[in-house]
C-alpha cells in the first residue's frame, strides 16, 4: 500500500487537479464559460488540434482548462489503473486493443475525422503497449481501489458535465461542476493519503497496538477498516470506536472524544456547504451582490426591499455582461458571510478541542492548526475579493483555498476518527508525561519502522 | 361570421402595409435624466487581439446622458399592446447590431417578434454571439461563432422580453440588450434624448419609458389624428416624483 512511485504519482494527480480547479476558477472569474461555444469539439476542431492562434481572449481560459482537465482525467486513469496493480493488464491490453481498432477504422471510414481517429488510435496504441510492462505493482486493498474507480468516474462526469453546461447553455450546471470539482479533489487528496508510507506507518503501529491488546492475527484488514470508519456512516462508526476504546482500555472520556470527533466532521460538511453557497453566488454571473465589506450597503444588514435593490442597480457600472442583482443574489451573500462567521469558530473550537483531547502530537490535532490558518487566509482572500471588486486573480486564489479547506477538514476527520484506538497510547502518555505529550514521549508514531514494499 | 372575418384580414393587411394613415399619428417626445448618473468605467480592451485599432481602453455604455440631460438609449412603447397580435415583424426591415473595435453599436436595441437582428462582424478578429434570454421567456438562447470576414448572423425571437442580453465570452467586456414587442409601437431614444413611435392609431395610451438602470416611467397619452401627440419622459423615477 505504500506502494512509492504510485503515491508520488497520487500526489501530483492531486495537485494537478488543484490547478485545475483554480484554472475553472479563472474560467468563471472571466466570465469566458462559453467562449468555446462547443463540445467535444473547439470551433469545431478536435480539442487537441485547436490552431494556438485561435487561444485569444476568454478562448485562451475555456480551452487551457478543457486542456488540463483532459490531462486530469488522464492521470486519474492511470492512477485508478495503478491502484487495481497488475490486475489490470488485461483489462488495459483489451481496451486499448478495441480503442485503437475503432480509431483505425474511424480513420478508413471518415477520413474527414482524422484527428480523432488518430486520438483515439494513439490512445489505445499506448494503453496496449504499455500493458505488458505496467503496471507490475500488487493491487490496493479493495477499499482504496474502490475509491480510486470512484475517482475515475467523477472525472468522467465532470467532464461530461463542463461539456453539457456548454451546449445546453445552462449556467446551472456550473454549480454542479464546481461542487463536484471539489469532491473529486477530495478523493484525490484521501487516495494521495492513504497510499502513503506514512499512513502505512501509522497503522503498522495501530496494529500492532491492537492486536496485542486484542490477540487478534496480525495483518487483519485493521486499516482498511479504519478508513471505512473514516468515510461511512457515522453510526457504524460510533460503535466499532467504542468498542476498539474499551478493547484499548483507554483512560479517556469517551463521550468527549467522541463530541470532538463530530465536532469535526461536521465543520467540515459546513465547509462544503459554504463551497456551495460560494460556487452558487458565483454563477448567479451577477458580479458582487454586496460591494462592501464588513458593512453591507453600508449597514450590518443590508435592506433588500424592491425599491432598495432598484437603487443599488442603478448605480452599478458593470464591466462585463453581468445581470443585475437581486434580493435573492444579496441575502446569499449574507449567508456566505454568517456561514464564514460561524466556520471560523467551529475551526477554532476543533483546533481546541483535537488537541485537548488527542493531545498536540497528534497528527489530527497538528493538522488542525494548519486548518485554521487556511481558514484564517480564505477569510481573508473573501473581504479582499470585494475590496477587489472581484479581481479575477483573487476570486479564484478563494476557489483554491476553499477547495484546500476542504481537504484539510477531510484529514483532520479521518486522522481523528481513524487512529481513535491510537488515541489511548496518547492519552497513556499524557497521563504519564503530564498535559503536553512531547513526540519523544511518544512510542508509536515516530519509529521508523521498515515498510514491506508491496 | 365571414364578413367580420374578412374585414379583420383586410384591416391587418392595411396595416401591414402601412396604409392606416387615416387614422394613425406619430407620437413624439423626450427623454431627459434629472441628476448626475454615476461615472461610467473604463474598460480596457488590450486582452482581446484585434481590438485596439482604435486604442486599447473603452467605456462602458450604461447611462447616456447628454450636458443638458439629454437622455439617450431609452426603452419607449405603448403598454397593453402585448397579445394582440399586431407585430409586423416579418415584413419590418432588419435591426442592425454591429461589432466594431471589440464593441456593440448600439447596446441597446428593440424589435419586433420575427423581425430580423442583423448581426455584423466589422472586426478582424473572432466573437460569438451569445444570446441569453430569460428563463421561461420562450426565447431560445444561442451562442454561434462569428469570425472575421464572415457574412452576417440573422436572429430573431418568437416572444416578447425585455432586455435579452446577447454578450461575447471572448471579450467579457462586450455586451449588448435587445427588447423585443409583438406590436410594432416601441422606440429607442436617440442620442439627443428624442424618440418617435409611428403610425399609432387614435386611442387612449399608457406609454412607458423604460432604461435597465434608471427604471421605468409611466404616462397617459391620447393620441389624435394630426394632433402633436408629444410626451416628455423625466427619469430616474424617484427624481421625477421627487419633483412633483
Ligand atoms: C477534470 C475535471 C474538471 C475539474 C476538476 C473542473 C473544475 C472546475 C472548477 C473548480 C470550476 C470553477 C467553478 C467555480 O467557479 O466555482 C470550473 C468551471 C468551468 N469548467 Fe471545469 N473542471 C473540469 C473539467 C471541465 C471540462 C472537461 C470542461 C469542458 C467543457 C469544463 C468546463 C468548465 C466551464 C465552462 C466552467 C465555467 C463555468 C461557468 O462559468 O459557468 N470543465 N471547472
Ligand atoms: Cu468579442
Amino acid at each position: 500500500m505504500s506502494h512509492r512511485p504510485r503515491h508520488i504519482f497520487a500526489v501530483l494527480t492531486a495537485l494537478a487537479a488543484l490547478v485545475l480547479i483554480g484554472l475553472g476558477g479563472l474560467v468563471t472569474s472571466k466570465e469566458a464559460g462559453l467562449a468555446v461555444p462547443d463540445w467535444p469539439t473547439s470551433f469545431g476542431y478536435n480539442m487537441f488540434f485547436l490552431p494556438i492562434s485561435k487561444w485569444v481572449g476568454g478562448i485562451f481560459y475555456e480551452h487551457t482548462h478543457r486542456l488540463v482537465a483532459s490531462g486530469v482525467g488522464l492521470m486519474t486513469t492511470i492512477l485508478a489503473l495503478w491502484l487495481y496493480g497488475r490486475n489490470s493488464r488485461l483489462l488495459m491490453r483489451w481496451a486499448g486493443l478495441s480503442l485503437f481498432t475503432v480509431g483505425a477504422v474511424a480513420g478508413f471510414i471518415a477520413p474527414k475525422h482524422w484527428s480523432d481517429a488518430l486520438v483515439l488510435a494513439a490512445a489505445g496504441l499506448a494503453a496496449f503497449g504499455a500493458s505488458f510492462v505496467w503496471p507490475m505493482c500488487e493491487p490496493a486493498p479493495k477499499w482504496l481501489r474502490r475509491l480510486g474507480l470512484a475517482a475515475f468516474f467523477a472525472v468522467i462526469l465532470q467532464g461530461v458535465l463542463g461539456g453539457v453546461r456548454v451546449v445546453w447553455l445552462k449556467d446551472q450546471i456550473g454549480i454542479f461542476h464546481a461542487a463536484l470539482a471539489q469532491i473529486f479533489f477530495v478523493l484525490l487528496c484521501a487516495i494521495a493519503l492513504f497510499t502513503s508510507r506514512r499512513w502505512a506507518r501509522l497503522n503498522a503501529s495501530q496494529d500492532e497496538n491492537r492486536n496485542r491488546a486484542t490477540e487478534l492475527p496480525p495483518g487483519l484488514g485493521v486499516r482498511s477498516r479504519s478508513i471505512g470508519s473514516a468515510l461511512d456512516g457515522w453510526a457504524r462508526k460510533l460503535k466499532r470506536q467504542r468498542t476498539g476504546a474499551l478493547q484499548d482500555a483507554v483512560a479517556l472520556s469517551d463521550s468527549a472524544l467522541d463530541s470532538a470527533r463530530l465536532l469535526v466532521v461536521g465543520t467540515t460538511l459546513l465547509i462544503f456547504v459554504q463551497l456551495l453557497l460560494g460556487a452558487t453566488m458565483r454563477h448567479q454571473h451577477a458580479g458582487l451582490a454586496i460591494p462592501d465589506f464588513p458593512l453591507a450597503y453600508g449597514k450590518l444588514w443590508p435592506a433588500i426591499d424592491v425599491d432598495s435593490v432598484a437603487h443599488y442597480n442603478s448605480q452599478r457600472i458593470e464591466t462585463t455582461a453581468v445581470n443585475p442583482i437581486t434580493a435573492t443574489q444579496i441575502a446569499l451573500q449574507m449567508a456566505h458571510r454568517a456561514m464564514a462567521v460561524l466556520i471560523s469558530i467551529a475551526v477554532a473550537v476543533c483546533v481546541w478541542t483535537t488537541r485537548r483531547r488527542l493531545g498536540s502530537s497528534h497528527p489530527a490535532g497538528r493538522l488542525a492548526l494548519v486548518w485554521l490558518s487556511l481558514l484564517v487566509l480564505q477569510v481573508v482572500l473573501g473581504a479582499a475579493t470585494i475590496w477587489s471588486n472581484k479581481a479575477a486573480d483573487i476570486a479564484t486564489a478563494h476557489v483554491v483555498i476553499g477547495a484546500l479547506s476542504l481537504v484539510l477538514g477531510t484529514y483532520v476527520s479521518i486522522f481523528s476518527w481513524a487512529r481513535c484506538r491510537l488515541a489511548g497510547e496518547f492519552s497513556t502518555v499524557r497521563k504519564n508525561a503530564g498535559e503536553s505529550p512531547g513526540r519523544a514521549g511518544h512510542p508509536a508514531l515516530p519509529s521508523p519502522r521498515p515498510v514491506p514494499a508491496s | 361570421m365571414t364578413i367580420t372575418r374578412t374585414a379583420t384580414i383586410i384591416s391587418v393587411l392595411c396595416a401591414s402595409m402601412g396604409l392606416r394613415s387615416a387614422s394613425a399619428a406619430d407620437i413624439t417626445g423626450t427623454v431627459t435624466y434629472k441628476g448626475t448618473p454615476p461615472a461610467e468605467k473604463e474598460i480596457d480592451k488590450s486582452a482581446g487581439e484585434g481590438c485596439t485599432t482604435h486604442g486599447a481602453k473603452g467605456t462602458t455604455h450604461h447611462y447616456f446622458v447628454g450636458a443638458n440631460g439629454e437622455f439617450g438609449n431609452v426603452t419607449i412603447y405603448l403598454e397593453g399592446q402585448a397579445g394582440k397580435n399586431l407585430s409586423t415583424g416579418a415584413s419590418a426591415p432588419p435591426v442592425v447590431l454591429d461589432q466594431k473595435d471589440c464593441e456593440y453599436t448600439p447596446v441597446i436595441l428593440a424589435v419586433q417578434t420575427g423581425q430580423k437582428l442583423k448581426v455584423k462582424n466589422s472586426d478582424p478578429t473572432t466573437h460569438n454571439v451569445h444570446v441569453q434570454p430569460a428563463e421561461g421567456s420562450g426565447n431560445k438562447g444561442a451562442n454561434p461563432i462569428q469570425p472575421a470576414n464572415s457574412p452576417d448572423l440573422s436572429l430573431s425571437f418568437d416572444k416578447p422580453e425585455m432586455f435579452v442580453k446577447v454578450a461575447c465570452d471572448v471579450h467579457n467586456w462586450m455586451f449588448a440588450w435587445v427588447s423585443v414587442f409583438d406590436h410594432p409601437y416601441f422606440a429607442v431614444s436617440a442620442k439627443d434624448g428624442t424618440f418617435k413611435i409611428s403610425n399609432v392609431p387614435a386611442g387612449k395610451y399608457t406609454i412607458v419609458a423604460e432604461h435597465r438602470k434608471a427604471g421605468k416611467a409611466t404616462q397617459q397619452i391620447e393620441v389624435k389624428d394630426g394632433g402633436p401627440n408629444k410626451v416628455e419622459f423625466v427619469m430616474p423615477a424617484e427624481a421625477a416624483k421627487s419633483k412633483t
